[in-house]
């Protein structure tokens, strides 16, 4: 009885530390750093809307944001594949499965990304093509041409192939060992057991990382405008060199990144507080 | 050593020679021999890191043993022909952390394996769920994911969800110990339960009450190596191993 008391009064307290915890001031847990950014950009919306300099580089830049979308679209899904295979494949029995991908992960993350993409682009996929090419050529009468936005975009999902498959190898190493004795004991193969037990549990792991990848390749086809492609970076660098209006090209260029990653954020958060309180969602 | 109170009949189980050495220079298992026949309940006890549960893992080769043979319902385990995955379809296995997937409901930690290793239809393999965990006791928590579950229901899931698979054999690694004490009867009871049926089980466990009430036979572990076995009062009342002898000093009031 007594010590039953004493847990209760020992509960009302730690009830009300938690109150006092609570009750901090407001502008003591306000975003002020959302709140900053977020007059940043309208301050920076305004300055497109209001002066004619700017508007005309948002005019002449912003056709580019379909290409840049299109290429972070195309470069994410094929890396998923990639990391996906590749990160399974370092946890793969098969000795030789197992060292071909660690090598390609470790060779591609040892390499900075725009050499990277000029070697793929200038002259591995020319000589590759090339060679191809003429077999086709020979075989079917038919010949292909790979554009460098395609070079770039499959450069990019090399790159973050790689990333992706140390994220979907951890992701996968942290389902405990038990849930895959508990799938063999009951007869399921190893591949069943890998997609109906073990992947989806990764997946609370995987996908915050994922999303962050999705926000850097964004970012990072911006690296397209070395070989030309007309996505938001190549356009700002037109507008400026033509216009010498460089403070306004690279503050349109600029704005219209912030918006989509800090969007791109805002959602990530949503669905990252999603799994994790309504827990009866994560399948 | 050993003696076998079935030797000459057909056994379930059969393990001959059987060790396990992990990394070259630990001995988990050496030179274990045991038999179970059909319908048989052994229990096997010994002091924490003697390789019971490696005997155990064993059976369904969780562990693959760097020499012996293991023989389970007539297939020879180790032979590189042999289907495994047919034949963990046939040894159910109950883990001490239950080992649930958390990221299914009850119904369908029970169903998964029924339907793709069985090939039942959905149907069916949810009239065998129920069916199993009414029989276990919890048919209202279908629904529930495992999280929402107290360990004693967990482990009930875990056991119906073996039984699910109509297992010829049922193997238990501890399945009480990391239970709270409250929760240790409804599970032990189910295991009595089940014994009675007539089911064939080799349970490691520290349970020394349900050792008495449901083994047919106890085998004694120390260091890998089988010490003791025999029917359970015997072993209790007259331990022939010094080894036993102590162990039972330690554990026994």
């Amino acid at each position: 009885m007594g010590g039953e008391v004493a847990t209760k009064s020992t509960r009302h307290q730690t009830e009300g530390a938690a109150r006092v915890r609570d009750e901090k001031p407001w502008w003591d847990t306000f975003p002020w750093w959302g709140a900053f950014i977020a007059a940043v950009l309208a301050w920076m919306a305004v300055q497109i809307i209001t002066q004619d300099d700017y508007a005309l580089a948002w005019e002449r830049i912003i056709p580019g944001l379909s290409l840049t979308l299109v290429a972070t679209i195309e470069a994410f899904a094929i890396a998923l594949l990639l990391g996906l295979t590749a990160g399974m494949g370092q946890l793969s029995r098969n000795v030789v499965i197992r060292n071909i991908a660690r090598t390609y992960v470790e060779f591609i993350r040892g390499i900075p990304m725009l050499p990277l993409i000029f070697t793929v682009a200038l002259i591995i996929v020319p000589e590759t093509s090339d060679y191809v090419n003429q077999r086709l050529d020979a075989w079917f009468g038919v010949t292909y041409k790979l554009s460098f936005q395609m070079r770039a975009t499959v450069t990019l999902a090399l790159i973050y192939g790689a990333y992706m498959a140390e994220i979907f190898r951890g992701g996968i190493q942290s389902v405990p060992p038990g849930q895959t004795e508990a799938g063999r004991s009951l007869g399921l193969t190893r591949r069943q057991t890998m997609r109906s037990v073990v992947l989806p549990q990764a997946m609370r792991a995987i996908i915050p990382p994922l999303g962050n990848d999705f926000i850097a390749i964004l970012k990072d086809t911006s690296l397209l405008s070395v070989l030309g492609v007309l996505e938001i970076t190549q356009r700002g660098r037109q507008f400026s060199a033509s216009t010498f209006k460089f403070r306004e090209g690279y503050f349109v260029v600029s704005f219209i990144y912030l918006c989509l990653t800090l969007g791109l954020s805002i959602l990530l958060g949503v669905l990252e507080r999603r799994m994790t309180r309504d827990r009866k969602g994560e399948r | 050593m050993a003696t076998y109170a079935d030797s000459g009949t057909t056994s379930m189980i059969s393990l001959r020679g059987v060790s396990k050495t992990f990394d070259k220079t630990i001995h988990a298992v050496v030179d274990v021999d045991l038999e179970v026949a059909e319908g048989e309940v052994v229990v096997i006890v010994g002091p924490s890191g003697s390789g019971k549960s490696t005997v155990l893992r064993c059976i369904n080769l969780l562990e693959v043993p760097t020499e012996g043979f293991v023989t389970v319902d007539g297939f020879e385990l180790l032979n590189p022909r042999t289907d495994i995955d047919h034949v963990r379809a046939e040894v159910g296995m109950v883990f001490q952390q239950f080992n649930l997937f958390p990221h299914l409901t009850v119904l369908e930690n029970i169903t998964l394996a029924q339907r793709k290793v069985r090939g039942r239809s959905r149907s069916e393999a949810i009239e065998v769920a129920v069916r199993q965990l009414t029989r276990v006791g919890i048919p209202e928590k279908a629904d529930a994911f495992p999280r929402q579950l107290s360990g004693g229901q967990q482990q009930r899931v875990a056991i119906a969800r073996s039984l699910a698979m109509d297992p010829k054999v049922m193997l238990f690694d501890e399945p009480t110990s990391a239970l709270d004490p409250e929760m240790v009867k409804e599970v032990l009871d189910v295991m009595l339960e089940l014994a009675s049926e007539g089911m064939t089980m080799v349970v490691v466990t520290h349970e020394m009450g349900f050792a008495k009430a449901a083994a047919d036979r106890l085998a004694f572990i120390d260091e890998g190596e089988i010490v003791e076995v025999g029917p359970p009062e015997e072993i209790f009342a007259n331990p022939r191993h010094e080894r036993t002898r102590a162990f039972f000093d330690k554990i026994l009031y």
